[in-house]
């Protein structure tokens, strides 16, 4: 059989590259069998960027003072999507009724921290470190999961960010989270040929260069088993075409393929309306509310919903006053969805915010989020929580 | 890689400021590293000029209400206008001191007012203040650290940052006096919280007018007695200051972290002391103590080239240095600098960036990879960076976002069209006009990078060998795109 030189070549490089991959990479050539299988958790991360207003999210519809100082931006009761004889959630959020009615939706309320501060990127900061908020750290907490578990893993694609820039929750000390927006293109350029043979090309040398060169051949396979693997059973499902739409669709295809991914992280936004709310937040939790009902039942379908917790979280909630110019000013404590088939806490986990014991015209928190993280990290994931957070938090009853 | 004296001379001009610039490039391999150093110093010499994009003191005085927490007091139509002026004069000022990077002979002093840029982390919207603390740092940037502690200190930027505007007897506020001391001055694990209670109380009542000048507010002021690391008496700020100065660890912590900016990540504990010795004797005196280093042969050690990661502004200014060249639209500068993690003014918090491997993960990394050839256009600009609300401040309207989002369409096209940036290639291409061809690989990869690179047939592969500037432009091009060329 004749080989043509160019197929040869090909052949050749492509050989070649596969002995110069160190070790921990080439398992990603070998059939995968050792995946997330069903029974494995998975976790899902919304983050609703710009401090969602909570009050209007979960809205405290039997309370004078929510009205009193809302005149303009307050949600009627008979607006709002009715859960109880007390509570409603925003009129947008009609799917979450239904996560309700199913035993699948868990609210905490009150979740915040201590000393919190009124700066987004701050603040953001503050959740993504899981640090007290006079430290400074540079590594998210999904970052240091990965360091935790995956020292020694074959695999770097446990914590996925469908975003095409990392967020700093995604970022460990020594292991970190893959940031793409398509898995077709993770690093998606005319110039992949000429990078793959470059990170191909290196012997190992000086420790920096050799980290740069890791990082670049675990990008490039990564990219290549995130592909295939977003192939294998990819979801048959409509979902919405927005942003936040697809973006699910691509977390469903994986989790229903043998990718060892055990935390996926998606935003949403901005949530940061300081001018005329209303049509803002209506138009973000519209696509919220599409997107996740897509993918609830996707998962349900599959079989998957017990596997999967999804919980929103936003970098702080608003102020309890409406501003003059129809929204709402940068407040404090916030509330958190959970989603899941595998709650054992269900509906409202704990007691709206107390409208009357407030902290400078703020909402006073009442649950650490480090604590949610901490219950997350032991009891879905099964990690070191302490480990990860530097300290013992208290565990939380919802799963 | 052999190290030779080209080598040598780049690594200074690498450290000391921000590469090599294109009309230079021929004279490295003769001129002598003495003399080059001399001549560091000379060109960082002079006062520099004051960057000035605020148009006058009344933008500030509007945009100093803002940060007041006035800002509810305002018409939606004044908060738009603040917001407008401010973030255009935060992208102005960006602009002009990236031209300053490129263009200005005083590497070694933007290099150093860089470095304070981060050290003196502010984070606020009023490009005014923003202003006078760019002056501040650029003027003390080799000067002594003492006048810069004390400068920065007083300026309205750090005050408003660091809320000692609310700092007050009744009602003390610790936050600038617990960072004086972690991030500016001692380091953690050098005081206590009782000294920070006490420290704070010593600087109640400074706080700024709305030009933006210091002002003492003597009926704010703690009067009383305090114990501060185990002085007594009835301090004020700048007898706090002075305590902070007088105290080696303050040295020791400034040369340790100028250590591992100028010459390691990995630092080497007993020269770091010595230095921090120097560098106290002579009262903080920062170009003595940059002399020092630089004049060192362990400085040119082959285990400290080539092995620092670059900042994305490292990065951005490195290349436009080498490559003249022309922005069609000097926002694309911003535009890398969000992706890639460094915004100049918006540090991600008081710590400043943390720099080092930091900077590099799986999409900055392969982002970084592909700057070279975003800029000329070889490649398509596909990638979003994250929204900023701190940025937008809140007040971006869904018209506004709309708006927002076309421009980004129209830069991503922009770039995509060829039309990123036009390069002045002749000065570049001078310097190998007498290059044989068969070295020329050897030469552009000596030239380039600081550490031995890629191999050189796989450069051949990806080479343009339709005639000499082809080949030199092209290969260029590709050692710029490889992770030896984040290092320096």
């Amino acid at each position: 059989m004749l080989i043509k030189r160019k197929e040869f070549l090909q052949i050749g490089s492509l050989a070649t590259a596969s002995m110069m991959l160190p070790k921990f990479l080439k398992a990603f050539e070998a059939p995968v069998v050792n995946g997330v299988p069903p029974g494995n958790k998975v976790v899902v991360v919304i983050q609703l960027s710009g401090g969602n207003d909570g009050l209007n999210t979960v809205i405290p519809v039997r309370n004078d003072i929510y009205y009193r100082e809302r005149p303009r931006l307050g949600i009627a009761k008979d607006a709002a999507v009715k859960l109880n004889d007390e509570t409603g959630l925003h009129p947008a959020l009609t799917a979450f009724r239904s996560f309700y009615d199913d035993g699948n939706l868990g609210i905490l309320n009150s979740v915040g921290y201590p000393n919190p501060d009124r700066s987004h990127f701050r603040s953001m900061d503050i959740w993504h470190t899981a640090s007290a908020s006079s430290d400074y750290i540079n590594t998210g907490w999904i970052g240091r999961y990965l360091d935790a578990q995956c020292s020694g893993c074959d695999k770097p694609t446990q914590a996925l960010e469908v975003d095409d820039v990392l967020s700093l929750a995604l970022k460990g000390e020594k292991s970190e989270g893959l940031a793409f927006r398509d898995p077709r293109r993770l690093y998606g350029t005319s110039q992949e040929k000429f990078f793959k043979d470059v990170s191909a090309g290196h012997h190992p040398e000086e420790e920096t260069v050799d980290y740069l060169y890791k990082t670049m051949a675990e990008t490039i396979s990564s990219a290549d088993y995130i592909f295939k693997q977003s192939r294998l059973h990819p979801s048959s499902a409509t979902y919405p075409s927005t942003q936040i739409g697809q973006n699910l669709k691509t977390v469903a295809s994986l989790i229903f393929s043998d990718i060892n991914t055990r935390v996926y992280y998606l935003s949403i936004g901005s949530f940061d309306t300081h001018v005329n709310q209303q049509p803002q937040q209506d138009r973000l939790f519209k696509e919220l509310n599409d997107g996740l009902q897509a993918f609830v039942q996707d998962l349900k379908s599959n079989g998957r919903m017990d596997d999967a917790l999804i919980f929103t979280f936003s970098e702080f909630g608003r102020r309890v006053s409406q501003n003059a110019s129809g929204g709402t000013d940068h407040g404090t404590a916030n509330n958190m969805f959970l989603i899941s088939g595998g709650l054992k806490q269900k509906g409202l986990i704990n007691p709206l915010p107390d409208l009357s014991d407030l902290s400078d015209g703020d909402l006073k928190y009442n649950v650490d989020f480090k604590s949610v993280y901490a219950t997350v990290l032991n009891k879905w994931l099964g990690a070191n929580d302490e480990l990860v957070l530097g300290k013992k938090f208290g565990y939380l009853d919802f799963v | 890689m052999v190290v030779t004296n080209q080598l040598r001379n780049q690594h200074l001009l690498w450290r000391s400021g921000f590469g090599p610039k294109a009309e230079d490039l021929s004279s490295l391999s003769s001129i002598s590293q003495k003399e080059l150093v001399r001549k560091t110093f000379k060109d960082s010499a002079k006062r520099p000029e004051y960057i000035d994009v605020a148009k006058n003191a009344i933008d500030g005085v509007v945009k100093g209400f803002a940060d007041a927490g006035k800002i509810q007091n305002l018409t939606k139509e004044q908060k738009q206008e603040i917001r407008k002026q401010a973030k255009e004069g935060l992208k102005n000022l960006n602009g002009r001191w990236m031209e300053e990077m490129i263009n200005g002979d005083d590497q070694l002093r933007e290099k150093l007012s860089l470095f304070w840029h981060g050290h003196f982390s502010t984070r606020i919207i009023n490009v005014y203040y923003q202003q006078i603390l760019l002056g501040v740092i650029r003027e003390n940037a080799l000067g002594d650290f003492k006048t810069l502690l004390r400068e920065v200190s007083k300026s309205a930027a750090m005050l408003s940052f660091l809320n000692n505007q609310q700092n007050r007897k009744q009602h003390p506020n610790e936050n600038f006096a617990r960072e004086v001391m972690e991030l500016f001055t001692l380091g953690r694990g050098n005081y206590t919280e009782n000294d920070i209670r006490e420290g704070a109380r010593a600087f109640t009542g400074w706080g700024f007018n709305v030009s933006g000048e210091f002002v003492f507010r003597d009926q704010w002021h703690d009067s009383g007695e305090k114990n501060f690391l185990g002085k007594r008496g009835n301090l004020n700020g700048d007898d706090v200051l002075d305590i902070l100065l007088e105290n080696k660890k303050t040295a020791q912590f400034i040369t340790r972290k100028l250590y591992r900016y100028f010459v390691n990540e990995q630092v080497d504990e007993q020269r770091v002391l010595a230095l921090s010795e120097k560098f106290y004797s002579s009262g903080y005196n920062i170009k003595a103590l940059m002399e020092t280093i630089f004049a060192a042969d362990w400085f040119f050690d082959q285990k400290n080239i080539g092995n620092q990661i670059k900042s994305p502004v490292e990065l951005i200014v490195g290349i436009r240095r080498m490559l003249p060249m022309e922005l069609k639209n000097p926002d694309i500068q911003l535009l890398l600098q969000r992706v890639l993690g460094q915004i100049l003014f918006y540090p991600p918090n008081v710590a400043g960036w943390p720099g080092g491997r930091n900077w590099i993960d799986s999409s900055t990394l392969m982002f970084r990879l592909r700057v070279p050839q975003l800029m000329v256009g070889g490649d398509e600009f596909n990638v979003k960076p994250k929204d900023d609300d701190d940025q937008q401040m809140g007040m971006m309207e869904m018209s506004e976002m709309k708006k927002e989002k076309g421009k980004m369409a129209a830069m991503n096209k922009m770039m995509a069209q060829n039309a990123g940036a036009t390069i002045a290639w002749d000065v570049y291409l001078q310097n190998f006009a007498q290059v044989e061809k068969t070295n020329m690989i050897d030469t552009l990869t000596k030239t380039v990078l600081q550490r031995d690179g890629v191999d050189k047939n796989l450069l051949l592969n990806y080479a343009d060998i339709s005639g000499r500037d082809n080949l030199v432009k092209s290969v260029t091009l590709a050692l710029m795109s490889t992770p030896e060329y984040q290092l320096c």
